[in-house]
Formats: structure tokens, C-alpha cells, sequence
């Protein structure tokens, strides 16, 4: 095979591995807003936040040291002791927890009923507030992420490939466990919105609340329990890419390339946020690897945005979101 | 006392539809536009002039520019950033390339530029609405900057990447680049901001405003009854781009005199210009001003009280200022969703009725 064609393939592999994890994101804003017809721009910031909680709890940082210390004028910075990841994990789950419930308590039941685009402006001042928080909670600098997740080349993909074509394939151990993990979690997500009481009550509400509220569904524990689980996912998704490259602010960006992959899948599918993050990963490292050089590169910033833009006009509520009927 | 219609008679249809129809509130505005214009000029020093009065006179052009767009039309955008740079690059490259043509000229081409930019981005709005339209404004802001990043020829292929304003005067005042005094570039740029707010005003109280707003009530029905949904949104972005270049142009040329843009125009400044226009109040041409003059002064307050009075690392300062924002930005959503503009019209309401209110 021609060299071309084989880096061609490495790209496409990596892009599909890269569309595993912006789908990760993309299923948290796609629970919230199924659930609530809220748009959650915060989901990237969530993601950052569980990654800063899950490290500060590792490493036994005090929280709002920082602040603690320019207040006081103290010098306190760790507890002093290291906390194993899975305990970590635990703990940052009800910490995410405690936040959906304080967000649904001290935001959205006040917003019931507004326009989804004031709900939308609601969560990205609960961005740059949360933004703020994990900042003055667990400090600013750049933090190693490790749970035991391996990183690193794949030997066994590098040799397999290496023997079949004459050219090895860089394939990330981390990548592939990400894929994995990725699966297991729509698996279970589908799994539990299907065939559990709490996940039917869910899919009611998010047909009709009122419908749902007359039947005996609570829309308070609903909303809250929709949180947690984006609360979960944003858990997830923090863990692999602050893996992959480091717990720092950059990892909020993760929800601005979720957005362009909700346009392609459409706001309300789950499938949709996986196919859409499919082609959205793929797409984008293939047209910087063709058409990159020819234009200065770094290309990934907007590609995703363009396409989305492009695919809409065509097919306004994406390759699988419900149909836009509009009466007036 | 003073605030009331009563006793203030219109004879004419003129009188009757201007725009500050009490009395009471067409004094003040003549009074604040002749302290800014005739006693500021003469107190102004170069803290106050970089700190606080350009950056609120740049920011409430942009404000009053996306508030035509998302406030009056309803069409939310997250590409202001991108915009402002092509203002920004607009009157860079006119600059450099005719050095004799005036500044004002230069800068009133770039906003029609920027025009030309929105309405192209704006066309997709015919088809795609909320929530899908304000996520592929996004596909403006990080096309463009990317542009103006990579495309040598914008820049004029300086080796920095950076552009920066070369000196230019108006009526033998510098008014861009080093040697520009304070009092010079706060009175050109608030007289391009009191040109936008006359404009806007002027252009919301007719037949465009009211079909922008017909379009932001209900779109189907504003068709239905004869606007025309094109025209109506491509004039919004038109107008509302218009705008945003001319803050772009002067946030560049007078403001900071250098840009890198991804620093500049990026993703922030989209959503700070949004903020103000939700602190400010949606669809209110005071409502820009008063948001921008509330975020531009609270980063200046809290720094001057948490960094210079209590002596914080200025990190935290900057983070707490982030949790403060967002806050503030929900606590409006929730208390007051038509913003300050709204407070300050409750309070009026009730000034009128002062001190007898029963």
C-alpha cells in the first residue's frame, strides 16, 4: 500500500478514537436537553470541575486554599494524605451530585418555563461561575491526572500493523480504553433510560412535563437525577481528557467542539451525539491531514463549526433530531 | 417631583413621538451629553481614559450592536469577536493602504465591511433558529479569527503576526498610535458611540425596528402579516455587524494600538458583549450602555478593592471575578430578566409617583 494511504488510515483511526471522547461530551449536553429542554453549555466547565475535584481530592488539596490563605494569611496548601482513585472517584460522584442538586434548586426552578434561549444564557453564567469556583476551590496551575488508566503506544497494534503493511500504527493505549469506556457507558445509559422505573420517568418527562407531573412522576428528583448522571458523564469525560492532556482550563473548551457535533446529530439523540462525534473526529483530523498544509493548518479550530454550519442549512435539526414543526 | 408628564403639552405629532418625552429626562440627557462632550475632555487623564472611559465607549458600540441583533431581532449571536476583528482588520488594512484617507472614513468603511461579513453569516439564519443559529455563529467567530491568524496578507506578513495602528490625525490631533493624548481619543470615540446610539434608536422606533421585533416575537406570524423574514434578519445583522465593526475598528486603532486577535477578539470578548446586552436588558439601547458601563467598571472596582485595599494575589481577584459574573449573569436571568435597563425603568415609574404614591 501506498505510504500515503496508510497515514491516511493512522489519521482516520485517531480521528475516530478523537470522536469517541467529543461524543462522551456531546452525551451530556443531549441527556440534559432531552430531559429539560435545557441546553447546558456549563457541560465542558462540569467536565473540567469533576477533573479539578477528582485531582484536589487525590492529592488531599484544601479546598479554597488560595483563598483561605489571602484571608487569613495562613500557609495551608494539602491535608497530607493520598487518596486511592476509586475512593476519589466515589467522592467526586457526590460532590457532582450535591452540584446538580444546588444548580436545579437555586437555578432552574426558577427558570421553569422561560425560553430555552434564556435557560441557554442561564448556564453560561453557571460557566463562568463554576469556571471561577474550581479555579478559587482547587487553584489554577496545570495538574497530572492519573487513575491507572495506560497510556502510551500500543504495542501489539504497532506490531500487528507493522508486520501486515510494513508500517506501524501510532494508536494510543489511553485512546482505546477511552473507546471502551465510551461504549459500556451509552451501553448502560440506554440500558437504564430503557428498562429502569427512573429511566421511563425520565423519558416522560422529557415527552410532556405536564403529562409526566399528573401521573405522580416528581420533576424535582427527575431534573436533579438528570444533572447527576450529566454530572457523571462530565466525570468521565474529565477523567480521559484530563488524562490525555492535563487538568487545566483548556479542557472547558471541550464543549465548544461538543456543539458542532450536537448540530450534526441533532440536540435530541443519543445516537446522534455518537455518529455526529464519529464524523466530527474523523472529519477533522482528515481535512487537516489533507487539506492543512495547504492552508496554514490548524484547521481543528473551525472545521467542525463549518460543516455543522454547511450540514444545517440543509437539514435544519440535524442527521437524527426529532423533526422542527413549527405552528404559530 | 420634578419627573412628571404633567403640565408638559404637546402640540405637535413631532413633540409627541420623540424619543425622551418627559421633560425632566430630555434635561438630563442634555446634561450628561454636555458634561461628557464639554467638561470631561478637560479632566480626563490617561488612567481614567484607558482604564474605564474607552473601553466602556468601544464595549457599549459592540453592545449596542449585538442588542440590535439578539435584543430587537432575536436572533442570538456568539460571533461578536469575530466581527469586531474584521473591523479591527478592515481599518488596518484601509490604513496602511491609503494613509490619506481620514480615520473616520477608514473606520465607517470597516463597520460597512463587517456588515458585508455579518450578512453572509447571518444567511444561515433563514434557515436555522435558536439554539442551532447561536451555536453556528460560533463557526464566524472561529473562521474568522483563524483567518486572520493564518492569511498572511491580513496582517501585511509583519513578522510578529501582531497589527498595529500606525498614527493618524483628525483635525491635526493624533488620535491613534503613542502619541495620542487622552482627551483626544475619548472624544473620538464618544462620538462615534453617540452617532450609534442616535442611529439605533432612530432605526428601532421605525418600520425595521418593528419588523426586527415582529421577527423576535414570532417569526411565522411576523411573515404572515407581511415583514419579510429575509430582509428583516439580513438588515438585523446588517446593522447590528455595522456596529460591532466600528467597536472592532476603534478597540483596535484607539484603544489598544496593537492586537494579536485570538487574544483580542476571541471567544471571551463574544460572550462578555453578550452579557452586558443580558446585565444591560435585552432590546433596550440604555440597557447597552448600562451593561457595558457595569462590566467595565466592576473588573476596575473589584481589582482596586480586593488587590489594591486587602492586598490578594491578583489570580484570585481574577477568579473571583469570574464567579462573580457568572453569578451576577444568573441572579439577573432569574430576579430580573429584562436586566438594568428594566430596574431603572421601575425606578422611574415609581419617581413619578413620588412622594405621593396612592
Amino acid at each position: 500500500m501506498p505510504d500515503q494511504l496508510l497515514f491516511a488510515m493512522e489519521v482516520f483511526l485517531n480521528g475516530l478514537m478523537a470522536g469517541v471522547l467529543y461524543a462522551l461530551v456531546a452525551l451530556g449536553f443531549v441527556l440534559i436537553f432531552k430531559a429539560s429542554g435545557i441546553f447546558n453549555y456549563a457541560q465542558g466547565v462540569m467536565a473540567l470541575f469533576a477533573a479539578l475535584t477528582l485531582v484536589g481530592i487525590m492529592e488531599g488539596q484544601v479546598p479554597f486554599s488560595h483563598l483561605i490563605n489571602a484571608v487569613f494569611g495562613t500557609e495551608i496548601h494539602h491535608f497530607g494524605w493520598h487518596l486511592p482513585a476509586v475512593a476519589a472517584i466515589l467522592l467526586t460522584g457526590v460532590v457532582m451530585v450535591a452540584l446538580a442538586w444546588a444548580v436545579n434548586k437555586l437555578i432552574f426552578r426558577h427558570l421553569v418555563g422561560q425560553e430555552p434561549i434564556i435557560l441557554f444564557m442561564a448556564t453560561i453564567g453557571l460557566a463562568y461561575f463554576m469556571e471561577g469556583l474550581g479555579d478559587i476551590m482547587w487553584g489554577a496551575d496545570i495538574k497530572k491526572l492519573d487513575v491507572g488508566l495506560p497510556q502510551g503506544i500500543n504495542a501489539w497494534i504497532d506490531e500487528t500493523t507493522f508486520n501486515a503493511f510494513g508500517y506501524g500504527f501510532f494508536i494510543d493505549n489511553l485512546d482505546i480504553w477511552a473507546t471502551v469506556i465510551a461504549a459500556v457507558l451509552v451501553i448502560a445509559l440506554t440500558i437504564f433510560s430503557q428498562y429502569s422505573k427512573q429511566g421511563r420517568a425520565l423519558r416522560a418527562v422529557a415527552d410532556d412535563h405536564q403529562a409526566a407531573l399528573s401521573v405522580g412522576i416528581s420533576l424535582n428528583f427527575i431534573w436533579v437525577l438528570v444533572w447527576s448522571i450529566a454530572g457523571f458523564v462530565a466525570l468521565v469525560a474529565g477523567i480521559m481528557w484530563g488524562t490525555k492532556s492535563g487538568v487545566q482550563f483548556s479542557l472547558s473548551l471541550i464543549a465548544l467542539k461538543a456543539l458542532p457535533v450536537l448540530m450534526l446529530g441533532g440536540f435530541t439523540s443519543i445516537p446522534g451525539a455518537i455518529v455526529g462525534g464519529l464524523i466530527i473526529g474523523v472529519g477533522e483530523k482528515l481535512f487537516e491531514f489533507l487539506v492543512g498544509p495547504l492552508v496554514g493548518g490548524a484547521t481543528e479550530n473551525w472545521f467542525a463549526y463549518v460543516l455543522a454550519l454547511l450540514f444545517l442549512v440543509f437539514r435544519p435539526q440535524g442527521l437524527f433530531g426529532e423533526r422542527i414543526i413549527e405552528r404559530v | 417631583m420634578l419627573y412628571r408628564e404633567a403640565g408638559d403639552f404637546k402640540t405637535s405629532y413631532r413633540e409627541d413621538g420623540q424619543s425622551f418625552p418627559i421633560r425632566f429626562d430630555r434635561i438630563a440627557v442634555q446634561v450628561t451629553l454636555a458634561v461628557a462632550l464639554l467638561v470631561v475632555p478637560f479632566v480626563i487623564n490617561d488612567y481614567w481614559a484607558n482604564a474605564v472611559a474607552l473601553p466602556f465607549l468601544i464595549y457599549a458600540i459592540a453592545a449596542i450592536g449585538l442588542n440590535i441583533l439578539v435584543g430587537f431581532c432575536g436572533q442570538v449571536s456568539l460571533g461578536t469577536g469575530g466581527f469586531m476583528a474584521v473591523g479591527a482588520y478592515a481599518t488596518y488594512k484601509l490604513m496602511t493602504a491609503f494613509p490619506e484617507v481620514s480615520i473616520i472614513i477608514h473606520v465607517l468603511l470597516a463597520g460597512g465591511i463587517t456588515a458585508g461579513v455579518g450578512v453572509l453569516f447571518g444567511l444561515p439564519s433563514l434557515r436555522i433558529k435558536g439554539f442551532y443559529l447561536a451555536v453556528a455563529t460560533l463557526a464566524a467567530q472561529f473562521f474568522l479569527v483563524w483567518l486572520f491568524n493564518r492569511v498572511p496578507w491580513f496582517y501585511n506578513h509583519s513578522a510578529s503576526g501582531q497589527i498595529s495602528a500606525p498614527e493618524r490625525t483628525v483635525l491635526g490631533q493624533a488620535v491613534t498610535g503613542p502619541n495620542a493624548e487622552a482627551w483626544v481619543t475619548y472624544l473620538f470615540c464618544l462620538l462615534f458611540l453617540i452617532f450609534a446610539a442616535v442611529v439605533a434608536r432612530n432605526l428601532t422606533r421605525g418600520t425595521m425596528g418593528r419588523s426586527w421585533m415582529g421577527i423576535r416575537d414570532m417569526d411565522i406570524a411576523a411573515e404572515i402579516i407581511g415583514v419579510n423574514p429575509l430582509a428583516a434578519k439580513l438588515s438585523a445583522f446588517a446593522v447590528s455587524s455595522f456596529f460591532i465593526g466600528i467597536a472592532g475598528a476603534l478597540f483596535f486603532a484607539v484603544y489598544l494600538g496593537a492586537v494579536e486577535v485570538g487574544e483580542a477578539f476571541g471567544i471571551n470578548k463574544s460572550f462578555l458583549v453578550l452579557f452586558m446586552i443580558i446585565i444591560g436588558g435585552l432590546g433596550r439601547i440604555a440597557g447597552s450602555l448600562m451593561g457595558a458601563a457595569f462590566l467595565v467598571l466592576l473588573p476596575v472596582l473589584l481589582k482596586n478593592v480586593l488587590v489594591g485595599g486587602l492586598g490578594w494575589p491578583t489570580d484570585l481577584a481574577a477568579h473571583l471575578e469570574f464567579m462573580i459574573v457568572g453569578g451576577l449573569i444568573v441572579t439577573f436571568l432569574v430576579a430580573e430578566p429584562h436586566g438594568l435597563a428594566q430596574l431603572w425603568r421601575v425606578g422611574k415609574e415609581k419617581l413619578r409617583l413620588w412622594p405621593f404614591p396612592h
